[in-house]
């Protein structure tokens, strides 16, 4: 018997134990690596402590009463049943000890409302279901998508520490800098949190929104998506960066020369499996979320690809509909989001997977030159 | 001799004074009768209870572990929103009216409501309006999956087709509640008894005289919102449609000036419910009287100026950000009145701990806990940590489930004999209770501490780090929601069975509902009562 209870014990014990190697019992808000975080951390605790206090008293006093005025110890009810100065303390101490609570409450508000004097500037914008970030003044420009295996979250292969907080491109931001951030959103709201810099705002489409950090220590700082934004709400994670100013130098330099080869790949000629095997790539990152990993999608807010009229008839079209997306649906324009080598890519993929067997290849140039035509055309009209 | 008199000079009427209920499903379909409606009420909510519940346990089986086990993501979407709306507009709404149905017009020396063919409409639209929002589980696209909330555009221009289905379900819900409101107005307003001034109104009574104004207030508001989605979704417009020029943050606005009054509704009736309980157990009648309706009072009408605070990430400007954090803090005065009066009351009574007591005891500490998580929640740049996470499920949670439903129950278990005839089993009465008590905080204490840890709300898969409580919380879940059939049975037990309960149920009881037998008659008080 107690063998066995042992062992149901221990086994119980390395279920919680193997299945979160990674985790404590995380009890509290994190005090965060901003002065900011800091100063809420703080707020939070004061204002904990007060409730606690305030409970302990009015508790005491109640289950005081629950032991001392039962019937069966023969207490006799009192008649009183009317105060005026004990009503009127019991509204002016609360009074009091509200007011108590908001000046420290006001001050950090108000310096959570100062943006000014910031060093660099970032745009944040929200997309069902990554985020895009805009270096403003430095030509950066990406997307960053969850990149945690579709594997994991079906439960076919073991979870990795950091399951669903992880992406395949970082917010890199340097430390000790004023960082403004501006957020906006394209299709519905999203709202970007980091809890260790204590910065949650909600990104919403025609709006600017703006926020602020200056980060303290370098490290990696992971957050999510705060606000129901459709089916994959829970799986856009974000993920900052925070590095040296110098090294943040250097990765700007860096992140610079990665645009410009991209770009450049898309000069050269590409043979039908080099698409391919990019595309597949490009496909299980951005598309797959929606239509599937095999296509299939799930009509009707997102379309089945396999045999699907659009995919298999006119290239023309199908071009159209992955650069510039369907008004009125889900369907984002991804020409902004990929680069003409990925673009001919994942459409390449898709005329040729599953099944779908049209043998051609969009060639990168094709994107590049429609790309560049559409702009000048777009230029022409805004004359 | 007056009961002579009356019937000698209306003869004709003398058959339909002393009726009994009608015969078969026409009773149920086409009663007048206060009680009758009000037992429809109760029954419909059970209903709802028990199925918004089902959708609750499967939420938290899905959270049981990291990873995604039983339900895809769209379709957890869809059981997140359909729980919250079925829980606010179909349990616990329609049990509160339920209760003021059966109880005011006895508290208050009333033979029915004032409108009583306009009772029955109201009740009787609310089963079309919860079969339209429940068939949109079974339509193309899917329920409703943008949340209780349901935040524009995700629920305009982004909504699966079934959401026009889901407005129309509210519109009925909304007019519904608003015929409720005016019945329950004009009942009190009209109708007491001689000597039944309002400032001798059982509290039970004056908490619903104020939220039946806060439903006529903000119903059309919740009526309006709903339409202009119709327009954008149908007819162009672009109220909510940043690209046409609208705006989604008005959206918010408008929700929510409807919404903040809404979570009164569903709490002030509660707190009249508790302020009956506790005297009678107590044995001593409530300590501040007249201080109860004012913070009553003040509750309703502080509760228009403190929208927002439901938005400050939406990126308010500082002033506003302080204003209605300012506003929603001073919400913590008069409802630190009602709990001081509350414990006084208890101070130096007889105590004792039936079934409706417990219940009334946990609301008091458990409400109180979600009423400090709400001061917390409050502090507008603290507020950027809690926003969306599960500190606030946890906080709602507290606030509705130990404090609404447990007030429904404490309520339920106190009038049952009066309406049954039979006594309570206390016995299962006491294992209903601790079974509840426990499984409500197991499930949801946790959700503080995983809300505190950094996981948002409304998401079908987590992070590692929060797994352990989730464990936690979805254990307790099952304890919680088994334990519930328990009060299925007590309550069908007790309608059966029981030993014949007196007039006056509870020993330390006082009020009109106590002066007449029990079962209550199906007519009362034909013959206004005079109250001393």
């Amino acid at each position: 018997m107690g063998t066995i209870r042992i062992t149901t014990c221990s086994f119980m014990l390395s279920l919680l134990l193997v299945g979160n190697a990674q985790a404590a019992w995380t009890l509290n808000l994190t005090p965060g690596v901003t002065e900011i975080s800091r100063s809420v951390y703080n707020l939070h605790m004061t204002i904990f402590w007060i409730c606690v206090a305030i409970g302990v008293v009015v508790f005491s006093i109640m289950f005081w009463s629950i032991f001392h005025h039962r019937k069966s110890r023969g207490a006799k009810a009192h008649n009183f049943h009317e105060h005026t100065l004990v009503e009127v303390i019991w509204t002016l101490i609360p009074l009091g000890i509200l007011v108590a609570m908001a000046v420290p409450a006001t001050a950090t508000l108000i310096k959570m409302y100062d943006p000014s004097d910031a060093e660099l500037d970032v745009q944040i914008t929200g997309y069902q279901w990554k985020w895009r970030y805009q270096y403003l003044d430095q030509e950066i420009d990406f997307f960053s998508n969850l990149s945690t295996p579709r594997e994991q979250i079906s439960n076919e292969a073991q979870k990795q520490a950091h399951y669903l907080l992880e992406v395949d491109r970082h917010l890199v931001l340097p430390t000790d800098t004023k960082i403004r951030l501006l957020l906006t959103a394209n299709d519905v709201i999203h709202s970007w949190w980091v809890p260790a810099l204590a910065v949650k705002k909600d990104a919403i489409p025609g709006f600017i929104n703006e926020a602020w950090t200056r980060i303290e220590e370098p490290g990696i700082y992971r957050g999510q998506c705060a606000e129901l934004c459709g089916v994959d709400h829970g799986f856009m994670p974000v993920v900052v960066e925070a590095v040296p100013p110098a090294e943040f130098e250097q990765w700007l330099a860096d992140a610079r020369a990665q645009q410009d080869a991209a770009a450049a790949a898309a000069g050269r000629s590409w043979t039908l499996e080099e698409l391919m095997t990019e595309g597949e790539q490009v496909y299980q990152r951005v598309c797959a979320a929606c239509h599937q990993p095999n296509g299939t999608g799930m009509p009707p807010a997102f379309p089945a690809l396999v045999n699907s009229p659009v995919v298999l008839g006119d290239v023309e079209r199908h071009i159209d509909i992955v650069l510039n997306g369907v008004q009125g649906s889900a369907m984002q324009a991804f020409r902004e989001q990929l680069s003409a080598a990925e673009l001919a890519a994942v459409i390449t993929y898709e005329r040729n997977a599953w099944g779908n067997n049209t043998g051609e290849a969009v060639a990168p140039s094709r994107i590049v030159q429609l790309l560049q035509g559409d702009g000048q055309s777009e230029q022409e009209g805004g004359q | 001799m007056s009961t002579l008199e009356t019937t000698t000079v209306t003869g004709e009427q003398h058959e339909s004074h002393h009726h009994g209920p009608a015969a078969g499903i026409g009773r149920w379909l086409f009663t007048t009768n206060h009680k009758d409606i009000g037992s429809l009420y109760l029954w419909f909510s059970l209903l709802m209870f028990l199925t918004g519940g089902v959708m609750a346990l499967l939420i938290r089986a899905e959270l049981f572990q990291p990873g995604l086990q039983l339900v895809e993501p769209g379709f957890f979407n869809q059981m997140t929103t359909m729980h919250g709306l079925i829980m606010v507009f179909g349990a616990v709404m329609p049990a509160f009216v339920g209760l003021a149905n059966w109880m005011i017009p006895m508290m208050i020396g009333a033979p029915d409501m004032a409108l009583p063919r306009m009772n029955n409409w109201s009740f009787w639209i609310l089963p079309f309006a919860f079969a339209i929002l429940i068939s949109t589980l079974f339509m193309d696209g899917g329920a409703p999956n943008f949340g209780w909330t349901f935040y524009a555009p995700l629920s305009t221009t982004y909504a699966p087709p079934s959401v026009t289905y889901f407005i129309f379900a509210i519109h009925i819900m909304g007019i519904s509640s608003i015929m409720g409101a005016i019945n329950i107005i004009a009942t009190i307003l009209n109708m007491r008894a001689p000597g039944m001034t309002m400032m001798k109104l059982p509290l039970f009574v004056w908490s619903w005289l104020i939220t039946a104004f806060l439903l006529i207030a903000v119903m059309p508001v919740l009526a309006g919102v709903v339409t202009m989605m119709l327009m954008d979704i149908h007819f162009g417009t672009s109220f909510f449609n940043a690209a046409g020029g609208g705006d989604p943050v008005l959206f918010q606005h408008v929700f929510w000036f409807f919404g903040h009054p809404e979570v009164y509704i569903m709490i002030l009736p509660a707190f009249g419910i508790i302020s009956q309980i506790i005297p009678t157990f107590s044995r001593k009648r409530l300590f501040g009287y007249a201080s109860m309706v004012y913070a009553t009072a003040s509750i309703a009408i502080l509760s228009f100026l403190v929208w927002a605070h439901h938005m400050f990430t939406v990126g308010m400007p500082l002033v506003g950000e302080l204003f209605f954090m300012f506003a929603t803090m001073l919400i913590a005065v008069p409802t630190g009145v009602k709990v001081f009066n509350w414990v006084t009351t208890m101070f130096r009574g007889s105590l004792t701990f039936e079934t409706p007591m417990l219940f009334a005891i946990a609301f008091v500490v458990l409400f109180t806990i979600g009423g400090f998580s709400g001061l917390m929640l409050a502090i507008a740049p603290v507020d950027f940590q809690y926003h969306d996470t599960y500190f606030v499920v946890a906080h709602f949670h507290y606030v509705l489930v130990p404090g609404a439903i447990f007030a429904i129950m404490a309520g339920t278990y106190y009038w049952l004999p009066k309406w049954t005839g039979h006594q309570l089993n206390e016995c299962m009465g006491r294992w209903h209770f601790w079974l509840s008590f426990i499984g409500v905080n197991i499930t949801f204490f946790p959700m503080h501490f995983i809300g505190l840890a950094g996981m948002p709300r409304r998401i079908p898969d987590y992070a590692l780090q929060f797994a352990d409580f989730n464990m936690v919380a979805s254990i307790g879940a099952f304890i919680f929601g088994f334990s519930q059939l328990l009060f299925v049975w007590n309550v069908i037990h007790n309608v059966r069975s029981g030993e014949a309960a007196p007039a006056r149920v509870w020993e330390g009881a006082e009020g009109l509902e106590w002066e007449v037998a029990s079962p209550a008659p199906y007519h009362t008080f034909t013959t206004p009562p005079r109250v001393e």
